[in-house]
């Protein structure tokens, strides 16, 4: 185990605090950097929208996972993002200008929205959030002269500095990998400024974060900003991607997949909105492959422990009829969540951190180092 | 006029089932402070049982709807046990996911189970009218009004009179302190679950002439449930269905008088409006936490 002497506060708050980040940060990026050419190009597609869904989970982080405020309305803000690029895309406005303006607009929205958030806690705040949610599509719907209502939008290919950037080319990644990056970054760089200390206050105890002198209305508005403008900027790229928008995209489930993102990641660190992007992405491939494998194993399975070929095709059957059943990626879903919930509450990049300590530690790790504490006693209605 | 009369009173049956729903999670939340997303799903479910009683093995009506309440309300007990007991205690927001993940799960199984038709019970009120003057009531939705009114004003004596009503109060505003005066917290907690899913599975037999029953019934009416508590102050089981009733006047009128679409948002407009001037909702308590 490496013991780190800090001298002063830089030591402290520094990005790379040992040689052994570089090495590991630079191997992965070297990693994505090959990766195009070397992965099919479903996976390269895949790749993206783990990209976009990690920008995302990076910007719900800043608002849930930092100022504790609950926000099921997520799908809404990407959308903005969405339908500002394209339509300003149509009269011809270069892609620099309408990235920044999915993302200044949504912000501000994202700001508005923050104010009738203010009085609002808890389960109320979640209820305004999906409410918000459902006006914003809803309008999406119904004003048709600029969002060409339910018949939906067609995006251009993006032209980047004159090259045409189409959707499934390896420069889209790399713009889709910065984005995150950068995103990434100046979030970290948030989170260590004066902001992103008055966040995690306003997060432990709003009644103390006040008395220390924060203005929390103020940090409040500004994290709900923050957050909604990124997510603004991750649904310029997500229109990108899609190259075709249309309202019913964005709907409550989208918001509730942003939410498991962070959930199934951890809400505590910024590597929990790039693993449970992963993971959220990734479910679908694995689907597949239950789908079109799992039923043939089981069936060979049952063959080689002698069960007779008609059984195992009977129970190959049975499994492939499982597998393909319509609601079953709903049903994992919904297991999965609970699970976290019950098992895993520091999500992926917990279990990473407690198998990291665990052999660190050898052989004196104990498992209530990561003990979550209860609270039987404070109601959250009188807070 | 008469238009107008009409609508009001289509906007209440309405408005009752919103209410039926938001009883459920107002039980929950008035025992246990936590909210219960999947309490529509809940409703769905009970739809289901009572469909598999009334209609696939043709009980009566009455048995085929006691069978159903008195299974739902086992499965609202073992629902607690296996998702909420291991987490009371911790942040309302893991809560809420738990429940959103039983939700997505609970809808997934009655799809494949069930299969992803519209159903319908043959009950006792689905045909007839009821005609005062040149008003038209359907015997549905009278229905639902009767049990609406039924169902609250027991539930409302039940928390305010009984000593399990008393109970269940005391170990929402402190459940440490409720234990010490020797409450059985975590029993008060399962009966509370049990007595929400049967309320729960009361509205999806109720509704069941009217919405039809699929898999995804739970997830529109627990949607349009939610605006309604929260209106009526999430914890007053007179404002749950005083919520109800206005959500439901309130998206009838709309669809009667405004253009076309206003009809699905104008509930949650009404609702953010509210909850800009009155936080707590229209019947909450306003506490603040004493340093």
């Amino acid at each position: 185990m490496r013991f780190l002497f800090k001298t002063d506060y830089d030591d402290d708050i520094r990005l790379l605090p040992h040689s052994g980040y570089v090495f590991s940060y630079g191997t992965l990026l070297v990693l994505l950097l090959i990766a195009p050419y070397v992965l099919s190009s479903y996976l390269m597609s895949q790749l993206v929208f783990v990209c976009i869904y990690a920008t995302v989970g990076v910007a719900l982080l800043i608002l849930t996972g930092f100022t504790g405020q609950a926000s099921l309305g997520h799908a809404a803000f990407l959308a903005i993002g969405a339908y500002t690029a394209t339509y300003l895309q149509q009269f011809g406005v270069p892609f620099v200008v309408y990235f920044l303006a999915a993302g200044l607009f949504a912000g501000i929205v994202g700001a508005i929205v923050g104010f009738p958030a203010l009085r609002l806690q808890g389960i109320y705040l979640v209820i305004a959030t999906i409410s918000f949610a459902f006006i914003v599509e809803e309008i999406l719907a119904r004003w048709e002269s600029v969002t060409h209502g339910n018949e939906g939008m067609r995006v251009k290919t993006l032209q980047l500095f004159g090259a045409a950037v189409p959707r499934d080319s390896p420069a889209f990644f790399f713009l889709c990998l910065a984005v995150l990056i950068l995103t990434i970054v100046g979030t970290l760089n948030l989170l260590r400024s004066p902001t992103g200390r008055a966040f995690v206050a306003i997060r432990d105890s709003e009644t103390a974060a006040r008395s220390m002198g924060i203005n929390v209305s103020l940090y409040k508005v500004k994290s709900f900003a923050i957050s909604a403008g990124i997510t603004g900027l991750a649904g310029c790229l997500f229109a990108h991607k899609l190259s075709f928008i249309s309202p019913e995209m964005f709907t409550l489930q989208l918001s509730i997949e942003f939410i498991i993102v962070i959930l199934i990641g951890g809400t505590f660190s910024l590597h929990g909105a790039v693993l449970g992007a992963i993971f959220i992405v990734m479910i679908d491939p694995f689907l597949t492959y239950l789908k079109d494998d799992v039923p043939g194993m089981i069936g060979s399975l049952a063959t080689a422990f002698s069960m007779g070929s008609e059984r195992a095709g009977h129970i190959q059957d049975s499994v492939a009829a499982f597998a393909s059943a319509n609601g079953l990626k709903g049903a994992i879903y919904g297991v999965i969540i609970v699970l976290f919930v019950l098992f895993e509450p520091l999500g992926l990049y917990g279990r990473w951190l407690k198998i990291k300590l665990f052999f660190q530690l050898f052989p004196l790790y104990k498992r209530a180092t990561f003990k979550r504490q209860k609270l039987y006693v404070k109601s959250e209605r009188n807070r | 006029m008469l238009d107008f009369v009409q609508q009001v009173v289509s906007g209440i049956a309405l408005g009752c089932v919103y209410g039926l729903i938001a009883l459920g999670f107002v039980l929950v939340y008035k025992a246990t402070e936590v909210v219960n997303f999947a309490q529509g799903d809940l409703m769905m479910l009970g739809g289901f049982f009572a469909f598999t009683f009334i209609g696939i093995l043709g009980l009566n009506y009455w048995i085929g709807f006691a069978c159903a309440v008195a299974a739902m309300a086992a499965f609202g007990m073992l629902a607690e046990r296996l998702v909420v007991r291991p987490i009371l205690g911790y942040p309302q927001f893991s809560i809420i996911m738990a429940t959103i993940g039983l939700g997505y799960f609970l809808r997934s199984v009655a799809g494949m189970i069930w299969g992803t038709d519209d159903f319908k019970i043959e009950t006792p009120f689905s045909q007839g009218v009821l005609r005062i003057g040149a008003l038209v009531l359907a015997y549905d939705k009278l229905s639902v009004i009767a049990a609406t009114v039924i169902l609250c004003a027991v539930l409302y004596l039940f928390f305010n009179k009984t000593t399990l009503g008393t109970a269940m109060r005391a170990s929402s505003e402190n459940m440490l302190a409720a234990y010490y005066m020797g409450i059985p917290v975590k029993r008060v907690v399962s009966i509370v679950w049990a007595i929400s899913a049967a309320v729960a599975t009361c509205a999806g037999i109720l509704l069941a002439p009217i919405t039809f029953i699929h898999s995804n019934v739970g997830l529109v009416l627990g949607l349009k449930a939610f605006p309604a508590a929260v209106l009526g102050g999430f914890g007053s089981i007179p404002g749950a269905v005083v919520g109800g009733v206005l959500i439901g006047v309130i998206e009838s009128m709309a669809g009667f008088y405004l253009p076309e679409g206003w009809k699905d948002v104008a509930p949650y407009i009404v609702l953010l409006l509210v909850l800009l001037l009155k936080p707590e909702g229209l019947f909450g308590l306003a506490a603040r936490k004493k340093v």
